[in-house]
């Protein structure tokens, strides 16, 4: 018998793999994962609708939300709340706090995407979706995750440098350094073979050991 | 269905895509013709297309007879 990936993988996603495709209705509509494609894609899940933290959340995207799109980026919300419960909040959120949230938000009352992507973690909530987040890169990799539990709320410009990475990585064949921001050095990958490893001293980039080479873009 | 409001009439954005396929258009064109991210262009051109009120050839969608009576419907 063929055991499925889900099955590999206790229902969880792994980064490396194309993302769970899947369609849902949200606040834009009916969409697909595949609708993103070509865009790298931030789909971010948090508790409920009209609660405090995910409030501040909501309202750090949508100040963020041009910062996203000048990378090529969208975003997508998802809750186990219903599309009138979001639509309401949204609206709220814009009253109370001036801001109009400008990505979709799945409505995931079935639970279908939060079950999919492994959203909800029992031992904090059955019925929540905690935060995590799923960055999708323009092929439909899933590319980085981060999950964070019901207290804690976010740090967005870290979801903004970790893209900044990404991209950079992809574009320049490089990995970046514990606390990178753009502008930075960037580290040289590691050599494989003994050969490269001399030709590596002598490259000209800025090298602590043969391991551990950085370089300016 | 988003693009079709409950009293029967097209949604602000359907109509803006619509009002943009007089020519058979892809949907790269038609996201930078009404501004709207390519996303929502091919969502909303899924149900558009299902809704009987445009047709794709080639990768290229337009608009029909069924397409102009809404806008006209619309106007």
């Amino acid at each position: 018998m063929q055991t499925s990936i889900a099955e590999k993988t206790d229902g969880m996603p792994r980064l490396g793999w194309p993302a769970p495709v899947f369609e849902a209705e949200t606040t834009h509509g009916k969409l697909r994962l595949e609708d993103f494609k070509g865009s790298w894609l931030v789909l971010f899940s948090h508790p409920a609708d009209f609660t405090p933290v995910c409030t501040t959340e909501f309202v750090a995207f949508a100040k963020l939300a041009p910062e996203f799109k000048k990378r090529g980026v969208e975003l997508m919300g998802l809750s186990i709340d219903s599309n009138f419960s979001h639509i309401a909040w949204m609206r709220n959120i814009e009253e109370k706090f001036g801001l109009k949230v400008p990505f979709p938000v799945i409505a995931d009352l079935n639970k279908d995407v939060a079950t999919l992507y492994g959203m909800i973690m029992p031992g904090e909530s059955k019925t929540e979706t905690s935060r995590c987040v799923f960055v999708i890169d323009p092929q439909g990799i899933l590319r980085a995750m981060i999950y964070y539990p019901l207290t804690t709320g976010r740090n967005m410009d870290e979801i903004l440098r970790l893209i900044d990475a990404l991209q950079t990585t992809d574009k320049h064949g490089v990995a970046t350094p514990a606390n990178w921001r753009p502008g930075e050095k960037v580290i040289v990958p590691p050599p494989k073979t003994t050969e490269d490893a001399e030709a590596r001293m002598k490259a000209g980039y800025e090298c602590k050991d043969w391991y551990f080479c950085l370089k300016s873009l | 269905m988003p693009c079709i409001d409950p009293d029967g009439k097209l949604t602000a954005s359907a109509e803006q895509m619509l009002r943009a396929m007089e020519q058979p258009v892809t949907l790269e064109e038609l996201a930078e013709r009404t501004g709207l991210a390519l996303y929502r262009v091919r969502s909303g051109v899924r149900e558009i297309v299902a809704a009987g009120l445009a047709e794709e050839n080639e990768l290229r969608f337009v608009l029909n007879e069924k397409g102009r009576q809404a806008l006209v419907a619309k106007s």
